[in-house]
């Protein structure tokens, strides 16, 4: 079977993200790109079940501005086979992005999409989700473990009480969290290798999809700086202000 | 002339320093407390292809160029300084083997080599010859088709733990041209090692002195031919020396990173140091000195790529200046901190102790400065450009 999975180039998680001067944005300036870690671990598992047979191929597919290719051979050098860019070089917003995703599922017709549950930068935790409701296909979220048995996938998500295991039938969308598994670095050889497969670029435009968003970003600011903690004397001071200040108890 | 990474260039510095951060930074100080060879780190190593990089393809090495090289070890350096620096040494003898080596012998050695499952030792100096490495006694007689190995070698870097050596030995009569260069497998009968010195730093890899006694060797394990073995040696302290100064200036960036976050949280006189004029001056320096350290051991790994017939100079140059570069930005780093500077808690007095050998070993500055003004005193000597 066919992989399809979305990859976003964003700030590097070891950044420490500024706000413009002007609050219209981060300050992306000077500033290390990344792959979004959730994509990462994405492309982790869709190579994983590529080695173990159960896929064939594994199709990366990024949108964005140019730059993005380099997050798309970075996915190469992990293990995918095929890269596909739609060259954009408004940011889309997650609506638009799910619309060009499901046109490429359209004409790639894989039977598994697998995607970050969100990406470090805006945080939405909608892409997937908005996908799976445009390409009329089951979704299983925030997986921590995913099982391909036959025309069905179990995935196992990660709620608030604890885990939950949904079955899917394919063609299913799969978006991952942080235990699904651990990456692995890219080779210097696959690093290399990596550059000679095809990566093909399309724009929304030839798609039929319209990026014009109906979100716009009225502000950007940082978050309140911590203040200080208070030390307390004794447990019998701790659990009053636990109960009285914090209200938590 | 563009200054700038390629992306694969980009490419792999990211893959090596996540390597770095994950498999090195996080256990540096306990391997080098513990004076713990990561063995296991050098077989990672072997499948992310930084065992034999410039190892060429025919051995079964990467091929890649050296100024390739420096970029990934210098972003390793930035893990463990001490371990990289065996990586590079291992590379360097990886590729003497790869490059000189009858071809069948090269394929027998470096298949292990470059996958990192076999590690590599590089032997010139001795007790009495360490500046003055053409004046070396270890000999090498011809006795049929073998040749037998008398003599001892000193400071050598991962004696011990290693599986192949390279051993500079004399076969001719006195002088460089008297040298000859072998593949040795590190367990030949009558090698012996000596304890793992005590040293001030590079404790996560031993250091021994490597006794001959009657070492056997089949004929074709001599490099080239004989009398080319100085030459040889020479030619692998070239990269090695842009290797060790990549070590000096990828530590020296983890020491200067370190420093900054320093200054913005360490607060004295109601204010973080960061605020501090002269703190700040001493940080832009150390990072401007740096800067140029870093730009001269890539101009150096770009002349041996060029076959430059200048390459040499430039080696010494960039390994002169960026392990002393490197040595003073550690110990600055180490100043902005005080006193936390100087306690093992914080990674500064490893650095400055990991560091300072690079000012010694590969050749002396002392001796870094006697090639580059032989080279600039020669008669009809061309300006360097
Ligand atoms: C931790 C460590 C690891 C090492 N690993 C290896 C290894 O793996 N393989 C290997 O072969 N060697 C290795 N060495 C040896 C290293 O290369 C030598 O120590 C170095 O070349 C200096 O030789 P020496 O110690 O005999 O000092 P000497 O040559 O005795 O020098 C003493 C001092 O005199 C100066 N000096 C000497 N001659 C001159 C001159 N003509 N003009 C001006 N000054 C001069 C030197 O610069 C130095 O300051 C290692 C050394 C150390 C400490």
């Amino acid at each position: 079977m066919k992989i399809l999975v979305a990859v976003k180039r964003v700030i590097d998680y070891n950044v420490k993200v500024r706000v413009k001067a002007d609050q219209s944005d981060v300050d992306l300036s000077n500033v290390k790109m990344a792959l979004n870690p959730f994509c990462e671990i994405a492309v982790e598992e869709a190579v994983r079940l590529k080695e173990k047979g159960v896929a064939e191929e594994v199709v990366v597919v990024s949108i964005g501005p140019k730059a993005c290719q380099e997050q798309i051979r970075t996915a190469l050098a992990l293990g995918a086979d095929r890269g596909i860019h739609v060259e954009s070089d408004v940011a889309p917003d997650s609506l638009a992005v799910a619309k060009i995703l499901n046109k490429i599922v359209a004409e790639e017709a894989p039977q598994l999409v697998i995607l970050g549950k969100q990406s470090i930068d805006s945080d939405n935790n909608q892409t997937g989700q908005m996908l799976a409701a445009l390409a009329d296909m089951p979704q299983g979220t925030f997986a921590s473990e995913v099982v391909v048995d036959g025309d069905k996938v179990q995935v196992t998500r990660e709620v608030d009480g604890g885990l939950q295991t949904v079955e899917l039938t394919l063609p299913a969308i799969v978006t991952t969290d942080l235990r699904l598994n651990e990456p692995r670095y890219a080779s210097l050889p696959n690093i290399m290798k990596a550059k000679r497969k095809p990566l093909g670029v399309k724009t929304p435009d030839e798609l039929g999809v319209s990026i014009d968003s109906k979100v716009s970003v009225l502000k950007v600011e940082a978050p309140a700086e911590r203040s200080a903690g208070v030390k307390v004397a004794d447990i019998a001071e701790l659990v009053e202000k636990l109960k009285n200040e914090a209200k938590v108890l | 002339m563009n200054f700038n990474l390629t992306d694969d260039q980009q490419a792999f510095a990211d893959t090596a320093r996540a390597f770095a951060e994950k498999e090195m930074a996080p256990f540096a100080a306990k391997w080098d407390a513990e004076h713990y060879f990561p063995i296991e780190v050098f077989r990672k190593a072997g499948e992310m292809g930084f065992m034999g990089m410039y190892t060429p393809e025919k051995a079964g090495g990467f091929g890649m160029s050296r100024l390739d090289a420096a970029l990934i070890f210098e972003q390793l350096a930035m893990g463990c300084t001490a371990t990289t620096a065996m990586m590079t040494i291992h590379n360097m003898v990886s590729w003497m083997i790869g490059e000189f080596a009858k071809p069948e012998i090269a394929e027998e050695f470096c298949s292990g080599l470059v996958t990192g499952e076999k590690l590599g030792s590089y032997c010139l100096t001795e007790p009495g010859s360490g500046s003055d490495a053409a004046n070396l006694r270890t000999s090498a007689k011809k006795d049929g088709d073998e040749y037998v190995l008398n003599g001892s070698k000193m400071f050598i870097s991962g004696a011990g733990a290693t599986d192949v050596l390279v051993v500079m030995a004399r076969t001719g009569g006195e002088g460089a041209k008297g040298i000859s260069a072998f593949v040795v497998p590190a367990d030949a009968k009558g090698i012996h090692y000596g304890k793992a010195e005590e040293k001030m730093g590079w404790n996560a890899q031993p250091t021994r002195l490597v006794t001959f006694e009657d070492v056997r060797i089949p004929a074709d394990y001599l490099l080239g031919e004989e009398g080319e073995g100085f030459k040889f040696a020479m030619m692998g302290l070239d990269g090695g020396r842009i290797n060790i100064a990549v070590c000096s200036v990828g530590t020296a960036q983890a020491a200067l990173n370190t420093a900054r976050d320093y200054m913005h949280e360490r607060s004295q006189f109601g204010k973080p140091l960061a605020t501090f004029q002269a703190m700040q001056f001493k940080l832009a320096d150390m990072a401007t000195e740096l800067v140029a350290a870093r730009q001269m051991v890539r101009l150096a790994a770009f002349k041996v790529d060029e076959n430059d017939s200048d390459k040499t100079t430039y080696c010494a140059m960039a390994k002169r200046f960026a392990t002393d570069i490197g040595f003073q930005v550690c110990n600055e780093a180490l100043q902005i901190h005080g006193g936390y500077g100087y306690i093992k808690e914080y990674p500064l007095e490893r650095h400055v102790r990991d560091v300072r050998v690079h000012q010694i070993l590969e050749g002396t500055n002392e001796i870094m400065r006697l090639i580059i003004a032989r080279r600039i005193l020669a008669d009809g000597a061309a300006d360097l450009l």
